[in-house]
């Protein structure tokens, strides 16, 4: 039986060895695959009837470039990563201070959406049944808008209970996979932006 | 046969009595892996059965020409209920269900990565099934106008829009499917985390058993292939709810652009349908055929080729709508290529068989039933794939039965395999070997009666869909005896459901190990407690039950 006794050990060492990623960092990864997907049928549909509008208006008559909001959108990636860093180092003052700048940054792109919005459908006349325009660009900004919606309101949930005394950095790796999803949502902006505001005009 | 003591079995435990309302409890409020899969199998079940009486009125409704057994109306909602349940009812969650059972069984884990997540998935796809067949009842809107959809599993626009489609059928159609593809996104993302991250100590990659490896595969055709119809059911609702133009060619949209999407995400479809087929086949083969699996690493490639290459095929279902002739070119030679893969799986299956000692049980046998059938399919696929060809014969009869042959013949085929090899796990007890015979012999009987000759009524220029036809088209005899076939299949199933009720009260007790098998799923208990293993298993070789049973000539010597 010393065979057997050799497997033992063998057996083992292999457990101890034994080291596979973490399952919610291969999940969130393919959650953004399966959510890149999405995305890309949504631009494609964009630039398939880009200029295939009947009537007006026109992108390039009432698309104003958002730069203000791109600026906010994009940095809000850098302070999402400051935050999630500090919660690493278990600094949880500096981690509720980027955490509550990222939130701000985001709520500034989405009232800057929501302003061009109201622009677009009360002074210019542009609905969604307007013509093809309106309805490639409700769509593909709609669809954005409402993932940084969701983002929002994760982010918001994490702040709340923060704030309520919770201790946050046990959940560091949720924190992670939330901040990898805001990044997401802010490459997305980036092609977004490229198609609709850069291209699209 | 003799069951040998395994370090990893454990006694088995005995079930406590509960009411009935706590044991509906726990099966509702249930997040074990085992649990959930046997759910999905056990309504993909109720959904078959439900599509299949579908099927069995169209049968009789063009069992005789000028046919009066429901108007055209009614057959219009019937074909479409049919495939739309039996793709995303039927086959999807046979997908879930098979892959959230077995792939933690075989890799040594305990639960998937994600077991909430898991349970949300069910729960989401149920409440999509039932949202599409409530439509029977609030299909009508307030207009009253319409019932069940009516529009073609396809759904092809600009039958959709609101001017050709009144009512709310086709708004249960769109936001049914959308709901429960939320809850097949939830398993695919699942099972490739359970599979990446919770394989037990030693399953390298290589190691994993085949079935692992296909449903791996399948949950990536998934997640890349549900997005586009998602998106174009997205699109269809806006169009239909808020004005959107997508689809409205009067505004410049186009209905091209519905049937790419649907059609990006309607080829990979078939290929997520198959893979459990491939799946079962690569467990159920080498075990009855006593003989590891042949060319393993060809069989990961070839799987993981179609995963990619069948992405880039689906407009051949298109090439009736006037596509240029380079697009054409490239997707006839595209759709011939992810034939080479297949290929290479039919080939590797036989020759796992070719000298092995091959026991005829009733899995084994409907394995062989799958190669044959499976083979024929591939070559009318092939058929179909030549445009000039496809020209001919598109939206014929002999599509059906192209696709009944994958599908029936295919798929069918090897999810009875599956189910008459992986019940003993499931329930303790063997399904009766004599009940499976007659099952797969009404069944091959049943099923060739009915699609061989639906191949030839394409040619004789049938085409689908049509609710009935005249005497003096020379389609009279065919029809026949293709609803007499489908006759026989149905006694074919109800055979296999009195074997499956039969069997859990009064079959033979199984043991842990009936079929004398290599995968890990066979070293626990039937059915498995709840943790799966009481320690985690260690494996050495892709056949780490072989190394447990043959000590002194262990696989791991020679991997």
């Amino acid at each position: 039986m010393a065979n057997e006794e050799i497997l033992t050990v063998d057996a083992l060492t292999l457990e101890r060895h034994w080291t596979l990623p973490d399952r919610g960092k291969v999940g969130i990864v393919f959650l953004i695959i399966t959510e890149s997907v999405l995305f890309s049928m949504f631009v494609a549909a964009y630039l398939i009837y880009l200029g295939k509008s009947l009537v007006g208006p026109y992108p390039k008559d009432v698309l104003d470039v958002p730069i203000l909001a791109t600026i906010c959108l994009l940095s809000s990636s850098l302070t999402v990563y400051l935050a999630e860093h500090a919660l690493s180092k278990n600094e949880l003052g500096r981690f509720k201070f980027w955490w509550i700048v990222t939130i701000c940054l985001g709520l500034e792109f989405l009232m800057a959406t929501g302003l061009e919005w109201k622009k677009l459908i009360y002074e210019d006349h542009l609905t969604i049944s307007t013509n093809l325009f309106g309805t490639t660009f409700y769509s593909l900004v709609g669809l954005h808008a409402s993932h940084v919606t969701v983002g929002m309101i994760f982010l918001l949930v994490v702040l709340a209970v923060t704030l309520m005394g919770f201790p946050i950095q046990t959940q560091f790796r949720r924190v992670l996979f939330l901040s990898w999803y805001w990044h997401f949502v802010d490459a997305v902006w980036v092609v977004v932006f490229t198609v609709v505001y850069i291209i699209g005009r | 046969m003799a069951s040998i003591d395994y370090p990893l079995d454990r006694p088995r435990q005995e079930e406590e009595a509960h009411s009935f309302s706590e044991s509906l409890y726990s099966w509702v409020a249930t997040v074990d892996h085992k649990r959930l899969g046997l759910m999905y199998v056990v309504s993909a079940l109720i959904f078959l059965v439900i599509a299949g009486i579908m099927a069995l009125v169209i049968r009789m409704q063009l069992m005789f020409p000028d046919g009066h057994v429901v108007g055209p109306d009614t057959f219009d909602r019937l074909f479409t209920m049919h495939g739309t349940t039996m793709v995303f009812l039927v086959g999807m969650p046979m997908v879930a269900g098979f892959s959230n059972y077995l792939v933690p069984l075989m890799i040594g884990a305990r639960d998937m990565a994600f077991p909430r997540l898991n349970a949300f998935g069910f729960w989401i796809f149920l409440f999509g099934g039932l949202l599409l067949y409530f439509s029977y009842i609030g299909g009508g809107g307030l207009g009253g106008a319409g019932s069940a959809p009516d529009v073609g599993w396809f759904a092809y626009a600009p039958l959709t829009s609101k001017a050709f489609s009144r009512g709310a059928a086709t708004d249960y159609w769109a936001l049914g499917i959308l709901v429960s593809g939320a809850g097949s996104i939830a398993s695919a993302i699942n099972v490739i985390a359970t599979t990446i991250s919770l394989r037990c100590p030693g399953m390298t990659l290589s190691k994993m058993p085949m079935f692992v490896w296909v449903m791996l595969v399948d949950s990536w055709l998934i997640l890349i292939a549900l997005p586009p119809l998602s998106a174009a059911q997205i699109m269809l609702l806006m169009d239909r709810q808020l004005g959107a133009n997508f689809f409205d060619t009067r505004a410049g949209g186009s209905a091209v652009l519905w049937q790419h999407l649907f059609w990006i995400f309607g080829h990979p479809e078939v290929y997520i349908l198959i893979f459990p087929a491939f799946a079962i086949l690569s467990e159920v083969i080498p075990i009855f055929s006593r003989k590891p699996l042949f060319g393993k690493p060809a069989m990961v490639g070839a799987v993981v080729a179609i995963g990619f290459i069948s992405l880039g095929v689906w407009a051949h279902h298109m090439f009736a709508i006037g596509m240029t002739a380079w697009s054409n070119t490239f997707f006839a030679a595209a759709s011939m290529l992810v034939g080479v893969p297949t290929g290479i799986k039919i080939f590797n299956w036989t020759a796992t068989m070719y000298g092995g000692r091959i026991r005829y049980s009733v899995p084994m046998m409907f394995c062989c039933g799958f190669l044959l059938h499976f083979l024929v399919a591939g070559l009318t696929g092939i058929m179909l794939a030549v445009a000039p060809f496809d020209w001919q014969l598109h939206d014929s009869y002999f599509v059906v039965a192209h696709f009944h042959f994958t599908l029936i013949g295919g798929l069918v085929f090897a999810l009875m395999a599956g189910m008459y090899y992986w019940f003993p796990k499931v329930s303790g007890r063997l399904l009766s070997e004599k009940l499976g015979k007659w099952s797969f012999w009404l069944l091959v009987v049943g099923f060739n009666m009915t699609f061989i000759p639906l191949h030839f009524v394409g040619f004789l220029g049938m085409p689908r869909r049509i609710y009935t036809y005249t005497a003096d088209r020379g389609w009279n005899t065919i029809n026949f005896v293709a609803s007499i076939g489908a006759l026989i299949q149905a006694v074919a199933i109800a055979c296999f459901a009195w074997n499956v009720l039969y069997s859990l009260k009064k079959g033979e007790h199984a043991g842990d190990d009936p079929w004398d098998a290599w995968t890990l799923e066979w070293a626990t208990t039937s059915p498995p407690p709840e943790y799966n293993f009481e320690k985690l298993p260690v494996v050495r070789s892709g056949r780490p039950l072989w190394d447990l049973k043959h000590p002194h000539d262990p696989d791991w010597k020679y991997e």
